[in-house]
């Protein structure tokens, strides 16, 4: 039996809702996620380190668990959905892609600044070779412009990916600048193009609406917000919102509001919520994954962790440059005498 | 004190820089520019500053091989390898720039001493030239469990080569942290940032130590003699501040400020390998140079 979906949705609350819970995720939890998220029907479920294959270390946070655990528990219980990973080329290597791929993973999703596509050949190349689905991303693209995104985009596509993303990492864009950067892309490449938003500045479900309306085919969305900073696009709230829109998902919206209510809810510590924190990351356009860091840091050095991320914003720090935190955290203390 | 004459392999940027550097050795005599391109920059440069220049590749050097003792080959891994034969069965001695990693792994201020006898050696990355040596630092003072690096560079300073195959780099500088840094276990990480005007290279080294044999104030000691060791041969080299202590855990924050010799002063990742290059091929040079002194004695 086919599945009618309009839209691909891709559920990322097991690689990116890592950042959020600093990356404890349990073999349990993973299982029964999955295992949920495949009965209400999601075609593709991510698992991974937050910062994607090999991000487990002491720059971005141990695993409590190996990833490929919890890749293997996935598979093993997801049913007709497909396993994605995430790998971020000068993090993850193409030998740990194929490690995953050994476990029954179905697709990488290859990510790269917004304008270094080109680092993500290598990977993009061998994971077709692999035999695997593949997406090219685009972080933090509130930091390029419009042309630039394209050019970069192009690239991706030409080194065979099924599907560019352009990823919000920041939550920083507003609905007329989506609108905009993904019109330009849909006019540009030959491939799906899709929207991946954070909800930092409460913008994440009026940024997929325009993307969906301006023509991308693929969303990621985080289930109960189960995402970096205040999460992403809610999944179990847009599959509502595009039924209403009479645009098909597949996905069981009865099924998915209970995967929320019932596995996720309490897997979180405290409900993901739009804190002083979040939205600074949206209003200083820092990326989403910061947050626990900076907090950390701010509390470590006496000093507010607003300051920490609006003077990250301000240095242009880029996914990844976790060790910044400290090192900003470290300076702001001294010009203080603290 | 005669000098060793050497030539330079690849007219690009890496190579051009290379030159100048070679031009202040008061070891090592700068001969010849090699490359492939007849209009490249680097070569024109050459020309002008009265080396001599080939524009045939190692072919051409190899007809005319009394020019150098020492070829530094700043091409790329794959041409290395070509490179590396014909220069081992004319009897060179190979500098590698290149990620080929054929020859031993060197980094100045650990294991030089035990390579000056080789005929071809490799430079690793430069993410593992500023690094390592850290790593190494901090393990003689207590054994490192674990070691991770994180390089950040500007998008500028990041070559074709580096781009299209990051892996090597990220390999290849965990199996140095590990070989030559003394880590049980190494990760390495590389960042490109793309900001304007483009930043100085950073590195952040994190080592989880033996807790037991954990003495801040020695391994403070032991960074710092390293860090003035370096400086020695890559001045722009500079902890961004003291080292950081929280239980078992070390975290030093290092920036690299390149000579600006051709390459621009942001990237510190390049000048540092073009300056450990000649570093080495310095030590080299004396090396062998002291060699033919002492044979010189015995046989009176």
């Amino acid at each position: 039996m086919t599945i009618e979906r309009d839209i691909l949705i891709t559920e990322v609350a097991l690689r990116d809702g890592s950042h959020a819970i600093a990356h404890q995720y349990t073999v349990e939890h993973v299982t029964q996620v999955a295992q949920a998220l495949g009965e209400a029907g999601v075609p593709y479920i991510e698992v991974s380190h937050g910062d994607g294959l090999g991000g487990s270390t002491l720059q971005y946070g141990l695993s409590h668990t190996d990833e490929m655990k919890l890749i293997e528990a996935a598979v093993s219980v997801s049913g007709d959905s497909k396993i994605a990973v995430l790998v971020l080329p000068g993090i993850g290597t193409v030998s740990e892609l194929k490690q995953a791929v050994s476990l029954g993973v179905k697709m990488a999703r290859i990510g790269t600044h917004v304008t270094e596509a080109d680092v993500s050949a290598q990977h993009l190349y061998k994971a077709k070779e692999l035999g695997l689905e593949t997406v090219g991303f685009l972080m933090m693209s509130h930091m390029a412009s419009i042309d630039k995104l394209v050019e970069q985009a192009k690239l991706m596509e030409s080194y065979g990916a099924d599907a560019v993303y352009m990823f919000d990492s920041a939550g920083a864009l507003l609905p007329n600048q989506v609108r905009e950067r993904i019109r330009a892309l849909r006019a540009n490449v030959g491939i799906d193009v899709g929207f991946h938003g954070h909800n930092n500045l409460s913008l994440a479900m009026a940024n997929t609406l325009a993307a969906i309306e301006e023509g991308a085919q693929r969303i990621d969305g985080s289930i109960r917000c189960l995402g970096a900073g205040a999460g992403n696009t809610q999944t179990e709230v847009l599959v509502a919102v595009l039924e209403q829109l009479g645009i098909k998902t597949g996905i069981d919206l009865y099924k998915i509001m209970d995967v929320a209510e019932n596995v996720i809810a309490p897997i979180l510590q405290v409900p993901q919520e739009i804190t002083r924190d979040n939205l600074v990351l949206g209003y200083a356009g820092v990326y989403s994954s910061f947050l626990l860091h900076a907090r950390r840091a701010a509390q470590h050095f006496g000093i507010d962790s607003r300051d920490i991320l609006i003077e990250l914003g301000r240095r242009k720090v880029v996914g990844g440059q976790e060790d910044m935190i400290i090192d900003v955290a470290a300076e702001l203390a001294g010009a203080r005498g603290i | 004190m005669s000098k060793v004459k050497v030539a330079v392999l690849g007219s690009g940027n890496i190579g051009t820089d290379l030159m100048y550097k070679l031009q202040r050795s008061d070891v090592l005599e700068m001969t010849t520019m090699i490359g492939i391109d007849p209009s490249s920059e680097g070569l024109a440069r050459a020309a002008k500053l009265g080396y001599k220049t080939i524009d045939s590749g190692i072919q051409g050097f190899l007809e005319q091989s009394e020019l150098a003792d020492i070829v530094f080959d700043a091409t790329s891994a794959k041409s290395h390898i070509r490179h590396a034969k014909a220069l081992r069965n004319a009897g060179k001695i190979a500098m590698d720039l290149t990620p080929a990693a054929i020859g031993a792994l060197v980094v100045p201020s650990v294991n030089l001493q035990e390579h000056l006898d080789q005929d071809n050696v490799n430079l690793i990355t430069c993410g593992g030239q500023a690094t390592i040596p850290i790593v190494h630092a901090i393990g003689r003072v207590c054994p490192v469990e674990y070691a991770e690096i994180v390089a950040t560079i500007s998008s500028l300073s990041a070559g074709p080569g580096t781009r299209a195959n990051i892996d090597e780099f990220t390999e290849t500088t965990a199996r140095g942290i590990e070989n030559i840094g003394g880590a049980k276990k190494g990760k390495a990480i590389i960042i490109l940032n793309p900001a304007e005007p483009p930043i100085l290279m950073r590195d952040t080294v994190y080592a989880l130590v033996d807790q037991e044999r954990m003495d801040e104030e020695a391994i403070r000691r032991s960074i710092g003699d390293t860090v003035s060791y370096i400086q020695s041969y890559v001045p722009g080299y500079r902890l961004r501040s003291e080292p950081l202590f929280d239980g078992n855990k070390v975290t030093v924050f290092l920036e690299v400020e390149g000579a600006g010799d051709y390459l621009p002063k942001y990237s510190g990742n390049l000048d540092i390998m073009t300056a450990s290059a000649v570093k080495v091929a310095e030590e080299i040079a004396r090396h062998r140079l002291m060699q033919v002194v002492s044979k010189g004695v015995s046989n009176q």
